[in-house]
């Protein structure tokens, strides 16, 4: 199986399903010619032409909506957002408009558009290049909201998500894009949306998390396996929208003690939500209080290289949190 | 051209390729939006319905552009007040009272949505929210759709003068231009936004803004239906020959207050509304009809007896019918039926 890295895993499955579907089309600043700012629609232009890879004016509301028109027409548009600290104009497109659309119409007209977000830090982007806004749209039902840590999820999540009936949003982790290499088949593929992944099997304590500090946690269980024998049970949620709550459940059981990871601030988070489940199902089996580690409670990080460490989540931090909840 | 043999004046409709019959269509269906609307406010004041938002004086115009559509190709995403367009692309006014008392079969929301907020995928009409302007962007996408697939199809979009000042209604124009798309952007300027007179919400005219975005804009009077009528068959021509957008602003007045929830001589005058209601366009144009023969008041009164049938059965017929079962207020949140990951 070829090893390819994450935003390599993007592109292709924008690519095979653009081959394999004609109502598929990518559209965003810069993703034409230019082949999107990162590059992970690089050459979808030069394949599929003006149209289909489609650069627009500097706008995300319209950028958002006019994907929604062309969903709601029956096409199966990928709308990109810069950034997805850029999103926020397109919010109100997102959460009045395509998340209701079945919903307020009765099931007469739905909104299968895909649109896609690099979130997280790490890459000296400060305040507004670097945010994760998972918690801003999570909480709203009909949305479903995906954030996959390795290539392999991100290309079989990207097909179901282009493939999903309803409104898709698709956080995918700029540092991941080519930090993060892994095995993808060739050819076609999904990976389930709402169905979380066992990343490591553990006895002693479970990590549950999504996007890029998962590989903090897999980097820290490895040392903690081999040098306090301490072993860790990692869960990649990789949907955010609809919660794999069997998953979550399961993962927690194995164990009894759990820590909750992602790069989002802390307050208000996917973890909240997470712990919150976890305390309704299965407060009286647990060995521990449920832990989370996450973002500061700031504003966003900042572009100084102390200050953007500082805000991040890494391997220490991770493994410091893991060994105190293994002891606990 | 010169015509040969008897000569004839030729009949303003006519001139535009309006039949007869089809002008007179155009009248019975700004009467029977008219009563329908009078009948929404009596049942909203009697308290048998919540809500009810007017779009009287407004009429005219929405039938007139409505005629210059096609009803098997174009999509269509009207505003809340955009009744008597709605009633001439199809749909009955049964369908508009079961809206109005918010029952299960309200083939717009299922009683879901307030009324006034339409949607009807057999119709062509898109499902529209209260957030005002997000339509705007959506037209500019079905027209991205059409021009994609290579099909003969306009979108048209309407809202309010208000309205035109939100981010959206820029941020689709300045797409439909870029890409030169067949959308209609429709500003009804009735002069309020809810109680904030035009003057304060914008100082320039809506139609000038389509200068900025390379496309024609148009201001037409919308006490005359059939100079309504010619300039939207124009766009609709302009939009299918690829020449792009248009936009096109209807000078009108909203006499009702903004809604029943609402007092409007808290901030204008009665005889300021008086004087527009003088102004009324449906009278005029029984009298133009009357005029070329084409109309009578015993046809007047054949017609409102019609109309009087046909909405009480519909009223009856709204109040009567069930709500949607609240068991069902979990459907529809997603695809139910479809294995997630397997859309098609």
């Amino acid at each position: 199986m070829p090893v390819m890295e994450y935003i390599e895993a993007i592109r292709t499955a924008m690519k095979d399903e653009m081959e394999r579907d004609n109502r598929v089309f990518v559209m965003g600043e810069d993703v034409g010619l230019k082949g999107g700012v990162f590059g992970t629609t690089k050459g979808l232009q030069q394949q599929f032409g003006e149209m289909r890879s489609l650069d627009t004016p500097l706008a995300e509301s319209a950028i958002a909506g006019v994907a929604i028109g062309a969903a709601m027409a029956g096409m199966r548009p990928v709308a990109e957002m810069q950034y997805s600290d850029f999103m926020f104009p397109a919010t109100n497109q997102i959460i009045s408009e395509a998340a209701k659309i079945r919903y307020r119409s009765n099931n007469d007209w739905d909104c299968p558009v895909v649109i896609r977000a690099p979130i997280g830090g790490g890459v000296f982007g400060g305040l507004y290049h670097s945010q994760c806004p998972e918690s801003v749209f999570f909480g709203t039902p009909g949305l479903k909201i995906v954030a996959p840590s390795t290539a392999y999820d991100a290309k079989g999540l990207l097909l179901s998500a282009i493939r999903d009936p309803d409104p898709v949003l698709f956080f995918e982790n700029k540092k991941c894009y080519r930090l993060i290499s892994d095995e993808v088949p060739e050819g076609d593929y999904t990976v389930p949306i709402g169905k979380s992944k066992v990343m490591r099997e553990g006895d002693d304590i479970t990590i549950i998390g999504y996007s890029m500090p998962l590989h903090f946690a897999m980097q820290a269980a490895e040392e903690l396996s081999r040098e306090e024998g301490i072993e860790a049970h990692i869960l990649d949620l990789r949907t955010l929208q609809p919660l794999d709550r069997e998953g979550i459940l399961e993962a927690v059981s194995r164990t009894g003690k759990v820590l909750i990871v992602h790069e989002d601030n802390k307050t208000g988070g996917v973890g909240a939500e997470v712990a919150a489940i976890i305390s309704e199902e299965l407060l009286y089996d647990l060995d521990a209080p449920i832990r989370r580690l996450c973002g500061p409670d700031v504003p966003a990080m900042p572009i100084n290289p102390p200050g953007e460490k500082h805000f991040l989540l890494n391997k220490d931090k991770l493994k410091a949190a893991m060994l105190e909840l293994a002891r606990f | 051209m010169t015509h040969t043999g008897s000569v004839k004046n030729v009949s303003r409709h006519a001139a535009l390729g309006l039949s007869d019959e089809r002008a007179v269509h155009m009248y019975e269906k700004m009467q029977l939006t008219r009563k329908f609307d009078e009948r929404a406010q009596l049942l909203q004041r009697a308290g048998k319905v919540n809500f009810h938002i007017s779009g009287i004086t407004q009429e005219p115009s929405q039938v007139a552009m409505a005629f210059a559509m096609n009803l098997e190709n174009d999509w269509f995403l009207p505003y809340y007040r955009d009744y008597g367009f709605v009633l001439s692309v199809g749909m009955t006014v049964k369908e508009l009272m079961l809206s109005l008392f918010a029952k299960a079969e309200d083939p717009n929301s299922a009683g879901r949505q307030m009324p006034g907020h339409f949607g009807s995928k057999r119709l062509r009409i898109v499902t529209g929210s209260s957030p005002v302007t997000t339509q705007v962007p959506h037209a500019v996408g079905f027209a991205l759709a059409a021009k994609m697939r290579g099909e003969q199809s306009v979108s048209l979009v309407s809202f309010g003068e208000g309205s035109s000042n939100q981010g959206d209604f820029h941020e689709g124009c300045n797409f439909a231009g870029v890409m030169k798309l067949p959308v209609i952007f429709v500003c009804q300027n009735n002069g309020y936004a809810i109680s904030i007179p035009f003057a304060k919400q914008s100082a320039g005219r809506i139609a000038d803004r389509a200068i900025g975005y390379g496309f024609p804009g148009i201001r037409v009077d919308g006490n005359d239906p059939l100079e309504v009528y010619r300039v939207f068959a124009e766009a609709h021509k302009r939009a299918l020959a690829g020449e792009g957008p248009t936009l096109i602003e209807i000078m009108t007045y909203r006499v009702t207050p903004h809604s029943t929830s609402d007092n409007d001589l808290a901030y204008r005058t009665k005889e300021e509304v008086d004087h527009h209601k003088a102004l009324d366009a449906i009278p005029a144009f029984r009298a133009y009809l009357t005029e070329l023969g084409l109309w009578s008041d015993e046809k007047e009164a054949e017609l409102q007896a019609r109309i009087r049938k046909e909405i009480d059965e519909a009223t009856q017929y709204g109040e009567n019918a069930p709500f949607q079962p609240v068991e069902d207020a979990f459907r529809y949140v997603y695809a139910d039926s479809a294995p997630e990951g397997e859309g098609r």
